[in-house]
């Protein structure tokens, strides 16, 4: 392999992987606390189609990314009202999100269908771009993929460094002693939620205003899921899920590249574009053979409602 | 100030009359959206909600539509009982259609009234097929099958599309992307004259008493509801976990599958790569508001196809994207979801403190 080509892979690589690290860092401070929103699907839909608008009216992609992100939040709220003050079943009202997320976009996207937007360009970080092979693809990217390498230390620092990533991961593990010891479950709960519902939105931002520059309706294609998925593989911790998430992202170029590379190879480019989600299926199996592993790993009241009495 | 407070027993009044309450609070936010949206509420009402059952024809349209969904979502609904989560019916309903096309196929131009039977019997094993993936990773390696479920619809829609625009395409079709159409033996008789309702729709009320019959009246069925129930209790009494994950995922895959069938061999007559429509996802909905029980469903799909229908007529008179009906039917579900909390709470007046000498 050539170094150019080395080089554009890497760069789209990092790109492909950077909706699913900011996605499923989100949903793992959410799994943290002891709640499974499985709705990731709708919030990062209704992300992708409100930062996609945002941006086509006031011709700033930031304003879009903050509109996603408010996007996701809301459908991030209505989760939490069901399943945190309704005491709603978490993986219904998830799968319920999920699927109205997804029509929603559908249906408030349908004018801006035929539209394109312009290009954001990257920002390039001085002198370190200049590094050969790798610096072009890693430091002249786009500002979402220095969001997300950030996300990342700072989730490090708050979740095993920080009082208040503490209390987040006690209030996940065992709800009644928190609640015991006099934090408000459910309020740190909502706010678990609602920052998983902003990267759900970032993340779809990502996808339609820098990755691919336009709406399509089932544009998110999965990726909700599979950054689910990557929090399982993940055993719940940060580090393992950027080297998913930039696995996955290789994938899904990998397969790109051999479909565009002109190789005669003789795969229909349909089956081709299936890698992704077979590679989702074989690493869930690889990781969860293990019973043991996940269920030492996991939150100990993910996905059990908590309600304090009194 | 208002507040929750548990019951004591859950309120069987509630859980009947929650599904009503839901209908009412999602005609309520119709209403509102299309109020919101700029059009006549009244208008919007009647074209939505009043079209779709404004004739005879109109009622077997609605039929037609609620046979898939109601097929699909009674396999689901076993499953969920037993608190196994099949989210992928979208695409064990895509390899059902498959399946059924691939015979059909072989056999295009026989006449023989065994065709019929057997693309049945294979849209079945092809949704179960599919489903029994799901099954063997979740029994062997303990992979979530909700996350291998919905990602094999993504690889079963990719597999259809590579079908039709590859092997399976139309040599005189003009390249579209679609199958020949069937001989006649190869399509479902119809059951009205003048009408497109099929035979899929008789043979999905009966797989509607079959569900009634195998959750509500076999050992089999007691078991599973025992396992989503009491899972402790049905661990004690040595039901094997396993056993409920594999009756679950490929009654629910067969179910999904013979939908398939009935779409391809019924309104469709080919296999195309808009053969999935939604009706997978749109059951969960269905098993969930028809309270994962036979009649709720058949219910709740007239209520479900309903809401498809009035999208396409908003589309047609109001111009409005077609896509409302998700708007629709995800509203249905969250006002469900929200209210079924009655039927474990019940609302009570809390008086503040201070009033209380």
């Amino acid at each position: 392999m050539d170094a150019s080509l080395f080089s554009s892979m890497l760069f789209a690589t990092v790109v492909a992987g950077t909706p699913l690290i900011i996605v499923a860092l989100g949903l793992l401070v959410n799994e943290k606390a002891g709640v499974l929103n499985l709705g990731a699907e709708g919030m990062m839909a209704m992300g992708a189609v409100a930062a996609f608008a945002v941006t086509h009216q006031s011709g700033s992609p930031w304003l879009g990314v903050l509109a996603g992100m408010g996007a996701g939040m809301a459908m991030a709220l209505l989760f939490g009202v069901l399943t945190l003050t309704l005491m709603a079943n978490q993986v219904a009202s998830g799968l319920a999100l999920a699927i109205f997320g997804v029509g929603l976009a559908a249906f408030v996207g349908k004018p801006f269908e035929a539209v394109a937007l312009q290009a954001v360009p990257p920002i390039r970080i001085p002198f370190i771009a200049d590094i050969p092979l790798i610096g072009e693809a890693l430091y002249n990217q786009q500002a979402l993929v220095y969001f997300s390498w950030a996300l990342f230390w700072g989730l490090l620092w708050f979740l095993y460094r920080s009082r208040a990533g503490l209390v987040l991961r006690a209030v996940g593990e065992s709800p009644a002693s928190a609640h015991a010891i006099g934090y408000p479950v459910i309020r740190i709960r909502y706010l678990a939620v609602l920052f998983g519902g902003a990267m759900a939105g970032i993340g779809g931002a990502f996808l339609s205003v820098f990755y691919t520059p336009m709406w399509a309706e089932g544009m998110v294609a999965g990726r909700g899921w599979i950054a689910l998925a990557l929090v399982v593989f993940a055993t719940w911790r940060p580090l393992r899920v950027m080297v998913g998430a930039y696995l996955f992202g290789g994938v899904m170029i990998t397969q790109l590249f051999i479909q565009g590379s002109g190789l005669q190879i003789d795969f229909p480019s349909q089956l081709l574009s299936s890698l992704p989600y077979w590679a989702t299926i074989v690493v869930l199996v690889a990781i969860s053979r293990n019973a043991g592993t996940i269920r030492l790993n996991s939150p100990m009241s993910l996905g059990k409602p908590y309600r304090p009495d009194a | 100030m208002l507040e929750l407070e548990a019951r004591a027993e859950p309120s069987r009044l509630m859980s009947l009359l929650s599904p009503l309450l839901a209908v009412t609070l999602m005609l309520a936010g119709g209403l509102l959206v299309f109020a919101a949206l700029g059009k006549d509420p009244a208008e919007g009402f009647r074209i939505f909600f009043l079209n779709p059952v404004r004739d005879l024809y109109a009622v077997s349209e609605l039929l037609l539509k609620a046979t898939p969904l109601m097929l699909c979502a009674i396999g689901l609904a076993i499953g969920f009982r037993a608190n196994v989560w099949n989210i992928g019916a979208e695409g064990q309903f895509m390899l059902g259609a498959v399946a059924a096309t691939g015979v059909a196929l072989y056999f295009d131009g026989s006449e023989s009234g065994l065709l019929l039977p057997a693309m049945i019997v294979a849209g079945a094993l092809g949704g179960a097929a599919w489903a029994a993936i799901p099954a063997l990773l979740r029994t062997r390696f303990n992979a979530n099958e909700i996350l291998v479920s919905l990602m094999l619809v993504y690889v079963a829609q990719l597999f259809v599309s590579w079908l039709v625009f590859g092997p399976w395409k139309d040599p005189d079709g003009f390249n579209f992307p679609q199958t020949r159409m069937f001989g006649e033996a190869a399509l479902m008789p119809m059951v009205l004259e003048g009408t497109r309702l099929h035979l899929g729709f008789v043979i999905a009320l009966a797989v509607l008493v079959a569900g009634y019959a195998f959750m509500n009246r076999s050992y089999a069925g007691f078991r599973m509801r025992v396992a989503g129930e009491a899972p402790d209790a049905a661990r004690y009494a040595g039901f094997s976990a396993n056993r409920m994950i594999w009756v679950g995922l490929l009654l629910g895959g067969a179910a999904a599958g013979l939908a398939g069938m009935g779409e391809v061999a019924g309104p469709m007559g080919q296999l195309t790569d808009k053969v999935g429509s939604g009706y997978g996802f749109a059951a969960i909905i269905v098993a969930f508001v028809g309270r994962l029980n036979a009649f709720g469903i058949l219910l709740a799909s007239l209520l479900m196809a309903l809401l498809y229908i009035g999208g396409e007529q908003a589309q047609q008179y109001l111009n409005l994207p077609s896509s409302i009906s998700m708007v629709f039917q995800g509203m249905l579900l969250f006002f469900l979801l929200g209210s079924d909390v009655f039927i474990h709470y019940r609302l009570r007046l809390r008086r503040r403190a201070a009033q209380v000498r």
